[in-house]
C-alpha cells in the first residue's frame, strides 16, 4: 500500500531565537501513508510541520520533497509542488466566500481541467460547503471551518498534505465526523502528515506515528505498536 | 435650496478625491501594514506629466492616461526599490522610509523641475458650466464624481471578481496562509502598489483639474486629509476609507459654505475638531478593518 518515500527529513533543527524548538530530527513519510505526529503541546510538532512549508525558517538539516531539496523554499513556491498545509486554527479567510476561499486555494493551479476536477473532489467530499459557497467563510461553524481548511488546501491538488490539529476547539461529535472524511482521504491518491492532541483519534486513522518531546523523536511505530507502548504516555506526562 | 445642492455637488467632488487618495493609502496598508507618506508625491508625478504634456501640446484625451500611468509605473517602482528592502520590518521603520522618499522626491521636483507653481494647460470644457435644473455645476465638478463613481465601481468589480484581487483580499486577511496557497507576496504587494498608483493618478488628475496648476509640494495637503479620511473610517478598511472621504469632504466643504463670516477662521479646528468627535464615539473608526491586527509581509 505504501510507497517512495515522498518526503525525507533529515536533521531538521528550527529555532526562535535563543530557544531551540526542534532540535535535529529525522523522519519520512512515505507515499499513501497517513503519519500521525504526536507529542504534548510545546513538544516540538507544529514548528516541524511549520518549517516544513517555509512558514518558520530552517535552522540546519535537510527536507526532501519527492526528489527536490525544498530546506530552504518560500512558502508560495510548494503549493505548485503539491505540499500544503492546513494550519492550526483553521485560519479560513473569515472576510472572503466559502468559494473565494476554495478559488484561493487552487490559486497555483494553472491547468483548468485538475481545477474543475479539484472543484468536484472538494464538494463531492463536503456537500456542505457547496450548500454555503456564497455565504461568508467567517459566519460558518468550526467544523464546517475545518472542512473548507481541508478543502482549501485540497484545491491545489497536493500529493502531500500537512493537517496541524485539525481536531482543535471542535465538539467531540464533530471530530469523529472530521477524522472519518480524513481517512477518506486516502482514496483520492493525498498523502497526510497529521499533527495531533487527540492521540486515539490520530491513531485510529493513521498507518505510523513519530512521538514528540522537547524537540526529539522519542517513539516511532506503527499505529498498533504506538497504541501499545508506554513511550507515548511519558512523553505526554513530560518525563523525558 | 440651491445653494445647498451646490454645496453638496461640491462636497462630493471634493470627497470623491479624498475616497480614491485614502483608498489608495487604505490598499496598501492593509496588505503591508505601511502608511505610505509618499503617495502625495505620486499625485505631483501626475501632475507635471499633464504639465509636460500640455507644454509638448499632447491632447488632454492622450495626457490623462498617460498621468495616471505615470503614478502607477512610480508607484510600482516606489516599492521595488524603498519598501521592498524594509518589507516586515515594522511599522515605524516603513513610515520613516516612506517619509524619506517623500522627501527626495520634493527636492528632486524642486531641483530639476522648480520650486514654483506651474501651470498646466487644460482643456476649455472643464471651466465651463452645465445647468441642471436650476443649478449651475462646473465640468470639472461632474467629471471628478464620475470619475470617483467610474474607480470606485471598477475597484469593486477588481477586488470581488479578480483573481488578483481576491487574492490581495486574502493577503490583507492572513498574508502566512495566502502564500501557503501558492500566492506570491511580491505579486500582491506590487499589484496593490499599482492600485495605489492608479487611484492617486486620478486623484490628481481631479486635483488639477480644479487648480490648473502643479508645484513640488502639491500632493501633501491632499494625502494629508486622505491619511485623516483614512483614520476616520478605520484604517486598513477599504470601504472606511471611501466612507472616511467623502465626510471629510462634507465637512470641509459645508463648513466653508455655511459657517458664519465670524468663525471662518476658525473653520479647520471645527473641521478637525468634528473628525476627534467621531473617532471619540468610534475609536477605530466608522467601518473598523476586523484585520488590523494580523500579521503583515
Amino acid at each position: 500500500m505504501t510507497g517512495a518515500p515522498l518526503l525525507s527529513v533529515r536533521g531538521l533543527n528550527v529555532r526562535y531565537g535563543a530557544i531551540q524548538a526542534v532540535r535535529g530530527i529525522d523522519f519520512t513519510i512515505n507515499a499513501g501513508e497517513i503519519v500521525a505526529f504526536l507529542g504534548a503541546n510545546g513538544a516540538g510538532k507544529s514548528s516541524t510541520l511549520n518549517a516544513l512549508v517555509g512558514l518558520v525558517p530552517v535552522a540546519g538539516g535537510t527536507v526532501r520533497f519527492g526528489a527536490a531539496d525544498i530546506t530552504h523554499l518560500a512558502p508560495e513556491r510548494l503549493a505548485p509542488m503539491g505540499l500544503t498545509l492546513a494550519p492550526e486554527g483553521r485560519r479560513v479567510f473569515a472576510g472572503l466566500s466559502v468559494e473565494e476561499n476554495l478559488r484561493m486555494g487552487a490559486y497555483a493551479v494553472r491547468d483548468a481541467d485538475r481545477r474543475a476536477a479539484a472543484w468536484e473532489m472538494v464538494y463531492d467530499l463536503f456537500p456542505i460547503l457547496q450548500e454555503r459557497r456564497k455565504q461568508f467563510a467567517g459566519t460558518l461553524s468550526g467544523g464546517q471551518q475545518q472542512m473548507l481548511a481541508i478543502g482549501r488546501a485540497l484545491m491545489c491538488g497536493p500529493k502531500l498534505l500537512l493537517l496541524d490539529e485539525p481536531s482543535l476547539g471542535l465538539a467531540p461529535k464533530i471530530v469523529g465526523q472530521i477524522f472519518d472524511l480524513i481517512a477518506g482521504l486516502r482514496d483520492h491518491d493525498v498523502t497526510l502528515g497529521i499533527v495531533e492532541q487527540n492521540v486515539a483519534m490520530a491513531l485510529e486513522v493513521a498507518d505510523r506515528g513519530y512521538v514528540l518531546a522537547g524537540g526529539r523523536i522519542v517513539a516511532a511505530g506503527t499505529a498498533q505498536e504506538l497504541r501499545q507502548t508506554d513511550r507515548l504516555q511519558a512523553a505526554y506526562l513530560g518525563e523525558d | 435650496m440651491d445653494l445647498v445642492v451646490q454645496q453638496t455637488v461640491n462636497a462630493l467632488a471634493l470627497g470623491g478625491t479624498y475616497a480614491l487618495l485614502a483608498l489608495g493609502l487604505a490598499v496598501v496598508f492593509s496588505i503591508m501594514g505601511l502608511i505610505n507618506f509618499a503617495h502625495g508625491e505620486l499625485m505631483t508625478i501626475a501632475g507635471y506629466t499633464l504639465m509636460y504634456c500640455g507644454i509638448a501640446g499632447v491632447s488632454f484625451v492622450v495626457s490623462v492616461p498617460l498621468a495616471i500611468l505615470a503614478a502607477m509605473v512610480a508607484a510600482v517602482l516606489m516599492e521595488r526599490i524603498a519598501f521592498r528592502p524594509v518589507r516586515g520590518a515594522s511599522g515605524a521603520t516603513m513610515l520613516i522610509t516612506s517619509f524619506a522618499v517623500s522627501m527626495i522626491l520634493q527636492v528632486l521636483f524642486q531641483n530639476l523641475i522648480s520650486a514654483r507653481s506651474q501651470a498646466v494647460a487644460l482643456p476649455q470644457f472643464l471651466s465651463e458650466s452645465v445647468r441642471l435644473g436650476g443649478i449651475v455645476i462646473g465640468v470639472n465638478k461632474v467629471a471628478a464624481i464620475a470619475a470617483t463613481v467610474a474607480m470606485l465601481i471598477f475597484l469593486d468589480r477588481f477586488m470581488s471578481r479578480q483573481k488578483t484581487g481576491i487574492a490581495m483580499r486574502a493577503a490583507a486577511e492572513d498574508f502566512a496562509v495566502a502564500r501557503l496557497m501558492g500566492i506570491r507576496a511580491n505579486t500582491v504587494i506590487a499589484g496593490a502598489f499599482a492600485i495605489s498608483g492608479l487611484l492617486a493618478g486620478v486623484a490628481a488628475v481631479l486635483w488639477v483639474s480644479q487648480r490648473a496648476s502643479v508645484d513640488p509640494l502639491m500632493g501633501f495637503t491632499p494625502v494629508l486629509k486622505a491619511f485623516i479620511a483614512a483614520i476616520l473610517g478605520g484604517l486598513g478598511s477599504l470601504r472606511g476609507a471611501v466612507a472616511g472621504g467623502f465626510v471629510l469632504g462634507f465637512i470641509e466643504v459645508y463648513l466653508a459654505a455655511f459657517l458664519p463670516q465670524a468663525l471662518q477662521e476658525f473653520r479647520d479646528p471645527i473641521g478637525l475638531g468634528i473628525v476627534v468627535l467621531i473617532l471619540l464615539f468610534r475609536p477605530n473608526g466608522m467601518i473598523p478593518s476586523r484585520f488590523l491586527g494580523s500579521v503583515k509581509v
